[in-house]
Parts: C-alpha cells; structure tokens; sequence
C-alpha cells in the first residue's frame, strides 16, 4: 500500500491547534483541579492548587505541538526536547532513591512544582513522547500508516496466535498447573519466589479468567451484552452460604445447587428481557444486578443484608478438612495423608479448585461450540433474522445461553464464598460486571486465550501495584478506553469460521476481513 | 390528601433533575446511537464545579443569593460542557463506525475514570453545603401537617422549565438544531448536504453536558451533600428516564423525567424507602417490555 506523505507542519496553524488543546485543558483543570475543598472544624474551606493548573495547561500546549511534529514526520525536535526533559525529572524523581538522601532532597526540591503527582505527570508525558519519536525514528514514516494497516498487521497477529494457541494453550496450562508447587521449591535463583501473596494473586486471576469465559458463553458466543452477570455471581454464593450455615451442607453438595439456582435466576430474568437487543439489553441487565444487589442488602432476615454472613465453611478434600484438627475427633487432611500441618496447603488446594472449575468452564464452551445449540448461538448472534427464517428459536436458544453462563458464575460465586469465608453485598457491585465485560471485550471476544490475557493485564498486575492503590481504578479505566481505542474490536480479535465449505490455510482472509471491519 | 401534595411537589423537583439529565442521554443516542455511560458522571462533575464555584464567589466576598447563582450557574455550564466537548473527543469520536460495543466499554471506561479522578483530586468524603435559599410558604395544612412549597423549589422548577424553552428553541428553531434533526436522521446524507457532522455531534455533547451541569447545581442546591459516586445511580435513574418517555424524543425526556421523580418519591413515600431503586429498575424493564419504544418515542423498524 502507498504511504501517504506526511503533511508540511505549518507552524501557524500548529500554534493555533495547540493554543486550543491548552485552553481546554485549562477549562477542565480550572475547577475540579484548581480548587478543592478541605473539612475544618464548622464546614468546607476551599485550597488552590493553581500549579498543577499551569503545568497541565503548558503540558497540553507542548504535547500537542510534539503530537502535530510527529505527524509532520519531524521526529528530531520532539526528541530534542523530550529526552533531557524525561531525564532530568527522572533523575530528580528517583533522586532520594539513588544519590544520597541529602543531595537527592535538594534535586527534589529544584523542581518547579511541588506537588509529586504533578512532577510524574510531567515525567511520564515527556517520556511516552520521547519513546514515539524513537518508534518513528525506527519505522520509518510509521505515523502514516493508516489505521488500516495497523488493524491488518494486528490481525494478522492475532491470527498467528489463535493458530498457535494450540501450543500456547497446553503451554500456559502447563504453566498454571506447576505454578503453586513452587512453593516447595528451594530457594535457587532461576525460579521464581512464589509465596502467598502470589498464590492469592493467581487464585483472583483465576477467578476472574472463569467469570469472563462464563460471561463469553453469553456476550461472546450469543451475542447478549449482559451488564448484570455479577448478579448471578452474588446468587452462586449466597446460595451457598446460606445452605452451609443453616443447614451445614458441605461445598461439594452446594456447589451443584449453586449452579443451578444460578441458572435459574438466569433463566428468570432473561425470559422478559431476551427480546431486547444491544444497549438495551445491556441497560436491563444493570438494572437487574442492582436490583439484586439491594435485594440482598435490605432483606435483613434472610441476607443479614449489609452485615453480609461470615463463618463460611471452607472447603474440604472431599470431606477431608484443612485445619489442625478436626472437628469430634475425625480424620483431617494432613492426618489421612500422614503429612505435617501447613496453612499453604489450603491455599493451593483453593487455586487447584478455581482452576479446574476454570478449565470445565473452558472445556465446556469449546465443546458446546461444535454442538447444535452451540452453532445456533453464533448464529444468531451474526444474524438473528436470517436464523428466525431458518427455524432456530431466538428466544430459546438465548435463554439457555444466557442459564448457562449463569450457571458458571454461580460456580464462581459459591467458590467465592467458600475462599473468602465472608460475603457481604458490597462485593457484588455494578462495577464487577464491568471489569468481567472489559476482560471479554478487552480480550476479543470470544478468544478464550485473550481472556486469559486480559484477566492477567487487568486483575493480576495492577495487584501488584497495590502501593499505588489510590491510582489503581483511575489507571483502570483510562486502560480500557486506551486499549479500546487502540483495538476496537478487542486484543486479540480473530474469529475462525467454525464450518468451512472448502479447506482453506486458516487465517489467509485475515488481511480482507479487516479491511471490510474498517468500513 | 395533604401528604399526597407533599409528595407531588418533592417529585415534582426530584422529575426536574432527572428530566435535565435525562436530556443528554436522549439527544446523544438520537444522534449516534449509543447510551453516554460517563454522563452520568458529568452531571456529578457538575454538581462539583457547582460546589467549587459557590465557595470561590463566597472567598470573594459575593454572597448576595441571585448573582452567587447566575454566576455559578454560568461558570458551570461553561466548565462542565468542555468535559462533555472532551469526553466525546476522547472517548467516542475515535471509535465512529467500529463495533458499538467497543464505544460502551470506552463510556464505563470513561465513568470509572472520571469518578476515581474526582475522587482523588476532590476527597472520598460527603461534601455538605450550606442551604443557599431558605424559606417558602404553605399551602395546605391539616392540623398539624403542613404542605409547604419552598423558594427552592419555585427556583428549581423555574430554572428547569427555562432551560427547557432555551433548548426546544434552539432544536426547533436555530440552524444548529436543524442539523442535529439532520443528523439524527441521516448522518451520512447531511454530511453530503455540507453539514459539519463532527461539530453537529460535538456541540450535541456540550448541551447535553450543560444541561446535566444545571442538574448538579440542582442536585446540589436542593439535598446540600454531594460526593463522588452520585452520578452513577442518577445516570441510571435518568436513563430510564430516557428510556420512559422514548428514547431519541426531547419533551419525552422531560416527561420521563417527571414521571420517574414522581414514582420514586410517591413510593418512597407510601411504600418503603429502601426498595425504591428496585421500583425504577421494575419500571425500566416493563416499558422495555411493554412499549419498547417508550411514551413519545417513534417506532424503530428493523429492515434486513
């Protein structure tokens, strides 16, 4: 394809361009940013942070003359500037870390702006345009690839990769299952320290990787956008926790109870609603989640509503508990296998649990993929008229859709209950839902590896950043617009046809198919 | 019969705010077709800017009720629109033509941004203000019940049914509005008859913003707290507002509005408080069910 040629940089309209970005970024910073209010004894005073206003206004001003540059093809000014720029306030940034603590203050305190957040932000801007001015450096007249281009060569990527998931799958399976028995490994360099908190952190993301590829059976395979899935979650494991507590039923006798109240809450609520599509469906399913959600805080005698219920049993090994000793005197873990008592165990046991219900969810989908009811979904989720003519029912191909993904998330829930100990309604918000579309979405849908990927991206590393706890949800959301608007149509966005007429190499339409997704 | 009154008029200015909200959400979707997720955190963006304002004017020594006012209520709407000009810049003009699930995900996307940005520059605890207009007269009163109508909320539903003039007369009337009808019909057809298509929706953006910006004074000035998180279920409750009076239709917006302000203070009032937001979910779903397309709404035919 020829390359455009890059636009002359015309340094008046440049100016104007940028003079506008920085107004605006003077009007939105001028009130939220600018002034906050401050609690004192009698009501509300109100402080100024007229600083950070400046350095945002001049950052938009200078980011986006750098950003008119680069599109001029001129990569070398941005470059100029950028790099000392970065360097400098990284060095101070990092100063009180590196140099001695008296010299590294002083750097510190030579910065122009005394707030820290303030200093970053500078930092990191200057340092994502210096590393586009070395891309451009690199590729040539990048900037003028069109989005085209772009969306092609990611899916041909994504191509290559859902052909390889056939090595990556096991791969990554065999990664995860040998993971916790690190725990016993002996310290050596070459492995990764695997500890607790890492244990914990792979049990979320587990977790949350079963939950998306429930909630793909629904929004992936059929095509339902259902904003509401937590709501099934809260009753998997309300399900469970009160049948334990009140009637002292163990987790495996609940667990197939759970799925199917679960399913059956899914099928109650997904048989008024079915006939709407798209936002509006999307619209009901929130409105059913929350209207669970307050169900559960305000009906006290049966949810202990917000006070949530504790003293959840915790799973056994098939009636073998994890503790000490056991309760009246019977055969504990430890004590049936003759091994010595260890809280870690119960821990991996957890992880082994979540992603064996994971990996049945995945099977289960890739199977019922190749099945009738299974192809009906993607039918209709491509074209829901031509499958009316055609004899498939809509609405009951959806409802068992829409059962089933509640089904696994009615697994997910009561695991839930059972690893916490604790459930109150506050874990169930809207905003869960939101995080299990965005890993779907995030994903492409329907890719089961890009939920994986996504699960990792979005619950496991931002964990690891719990210092930055504050900034966590902040990063979170500007992560799923960026990556949105980078791929539109998720990570890793390639579909196979299920069925094909005439054997055709896999993945060889990828180029053309992007190019009619573009239009 | 009192109690009744009593209820009609909190509903009533309860409706108003809804309405106001309700606006931006149907003129958005009449435009392009997708649901602004994150309005509902411009409209708490605005009660904020509101908040901001008032103490400012107050530092200044303006403390004289009707200018405090039309000052905040300017400086809002101005401030509050170019978030609205941004989100729409940012968040969904990139994503025109691609998947319309990409574009909700941007808007959570971008709802979940804008609460935790306010949360962190603004503080996570309630932010009380003290009543700026006090006082109001009785109307009806049964020994001890008394039903009385407050300035506030003679305030509220004049300035509500103002604005209201202001945008039915720019949508009917103005150039601008003769081109968003365009759009909202045919957008590729009125980008060939030389409309500015992307200014058409930008400037749809900055309205539905300022209207929502009013909403937060309103909000702000009628209940006296604000925090972060109140623009989720008011963008919710407003959107089934939207959705109430049929999606895509101005005056349907309005009446929504109304009718949800009045439900949700009619049940609070007879039935119980803390099912109410069960009560407005309950609505959205049968009039999804029922009439799809809403009160005013026209039908949406659906060509293969």
């Amino acid at each position: 394809m020829a390359k455009a040629p890059a636009p002359r940089f015309d340094v008046a309209a440049a100016l104007k361009e940028a003079s506008l970005t920085a107004f605006v970024m003077f009007a939105l910073s001028a009130g939220i940013v600018g002034f906050h209010t401050v609690d004192v004894p009698g009501g509300l005073a109100i402080e100024t942070r007229f600083a950070a206003v400046a350095a945002v206004t001049v950052l938009g001003f200078f980011g986006r003359l750098a950003l008119i540059l680069l599109r001029c093809g001129r990569p070398y000014p941005v470059l100029a500037i950028t790099v000392p720029l970065a360097a400098l306030w990284f060095a101070a940034l990092l100063a009180d870390r590196l140099l001695p603590a008296e010299l590294g203050q002083r750097l510190q305190v030579a910065l122009p702006f005394a707030d820290v957040v303030v200093n970053w932000i500078v930092a990191l801007t200057a340092l994502g345009f210096a590393i586009r001015a070395v891309w451009m450096l690199r590729h040539t007249g990048a900037s003028a690839q069109t989005v085209l281009d772009r969306d092609a060569a990611m899916e041909r990527f994504a191509a290559r990769v859902s052909q390889a998931s056939r090595y990556i799958g096991p791969a990554l399976l065999a990664v995860a299952v040998v993971f916790p028995l690190l725990v016993f490994a002996p310290e050596s360099p070459w492995l990764p320290k695997v500890d607790r908190r890492l244990l914990d952190i792979g049990i979320l993301v587990a977790t949350y990787v079963m939950l998306g590829w429930g909630l793909n059976i629904v929004v992936g395979l059929a095509g339902l956008l259902d904003l509401g899935y937590v709501a099934f979650y809260a009753v998997g494991a309300y399900s469970y926790a009160l049948l334990a507590t009140h009637f002292g039923l163990g987790f495996w006798t609940c667990l197939p109870f759970a799925g199917l109240m679960a399913a059956v809450a899914g099928m109650l609520l997904g048989f008024p609603v079915l006939r709407l599509r798209g936002d509006y469906l999307a619209i009901v399913t929130l409105g059913f989640g929350e209207m669970i959600r307050v169900i559960l805080l305000n009906w006290y005698e049966f949810t202990k509503g917000p006070d949530g219920i504790s003293g959840i049993p915790r799973p056994t090994f098939f009636g073998l508990p994890f503790t000490r000793t056991a309760e009246g005197g019977g055969e504990t873990f430890y004590s049936f296998f003759n091994l010595s008592y260890s809280p870690t165990d119960r821990i991996i046991f957890l992880y082994y649990l979540i992603l064996a219900l994971a990996l049945i969810t995945n099977l289960f989908t890739l199977r019922i993929r190749k099945l009738p009811v299974g192809r009906a979904w993607e039918a209709l989720r491509e074209d829901e008229i031509a499958c009316r003519s055609l004899g498939i029912n809509p609405r009951n191909t959806k409802l068992t859709a829409f059962s089933i993904g509640a089904m696994f998330a009615g697994f997910a829930g009561s695991f839930f209950a059972t690893r916490q100990g604790f459930i109150s309604p506050e874990s169930f918000t809207f905003i869960e839902s939101a995080v299990i579309l965005a890993i779907v979405v995030l994903g492409g849908f329907g890719s089961q590896i890009g939920i994986v990927l996504a699960a990792i991206l979005l619950i496991g590393l931002p964990e690891f950043f719990r210092e930055l706890q504050q900034y966590r949800m902040l990063a979170f959301g500007a992560a799923m617009v960026l990556i949105m608007l980078w791929r539109p149509r998720g990570l890793l966005a390639f579909r196979e046809p299920t069925l094909r007429l005439h054997k055709t190499r896999p993945g060889a339409a990828a180029g053309t198919r992007a190019g009619e997704a573009a239009r | 019969m009192e109690y009744f009154v009593q209820q009609l008029i909190n509903g009533l200015t309860l409706g108003a705010i809804y309405g106001l909200i309700a606006i931006g959400y149907t003129m958005v979707y009449g435009i392009i077709g997708m649901i602004n997720f994150a309005h509902g955190e411009i409209f708490m963006i605005g009660a904020f800017v509101s908040l901001l304002s008032v103490m400012v004017l107050g530092m200044f020594g303006i403390t004289w009720v009707p200018l405090a006012l039309l000052l905040t209520l300017i400086v809002t709407m101005a401030l509050t629109a170019v978030y609205g000009w941004s989100l729409e810049r940012i968040a969904y003009r990139p994503l025109r033509g691609s998947p319309r699930l990409a574009a909700l995900i941007t808007a959570i996307g971008m709802s979940i941004f804008l609460q935790n940005y306010v949360q962190l520059l603004q503080g996570a605890r309630v932010k009380p203000l003290q009543p700026m207009i006090s006082g109001g007269f009785e109307i009806m009163r049964r020994d001890e019940f008394i039903v009385s109508v407050s300035y506030l909320q003679l305030f509220i539903w004049a300035l509500t049914l103002g604005l209201m003039a202001v945008f039915t007369a720019i949508i009917t009337r103005t150039a601008l509005g003769r081109a968003q009808r365009a759009c909202e019909q045919d957008m590729g057809m009125a980008s060939l008859l030389g409309i500015n298509v992307d200014r058409t929706i930008s400037l749809t953006f900055v309205m539905g913003a300022s209207l929502a910006a009013v909403a937060g004074l309103i909000f702000l000035v009628n209940y006296g707290v604000i925090d972060f998180f109140i623009g989720f279920l008011a963008g919710i409750k407003a959107f089934t507002a939207a959705v109430l009076g049929g999606i895509g239709s101005l005056p349907g917006a309005m009446l929504g509005g109304l009718l949800i302000g009045l439900i949700e203070a009619f049940w609070s009032g007879y039935f119980t408080v803390e099912y109410k937001d069960v009560a407005t979910f309950a609505i959205l779903v049968l009039v999804l069910i029922f009439r799809p397309t809403g009160l005013l709404g026209r039908p949406d035919i659906e060509k293969v």
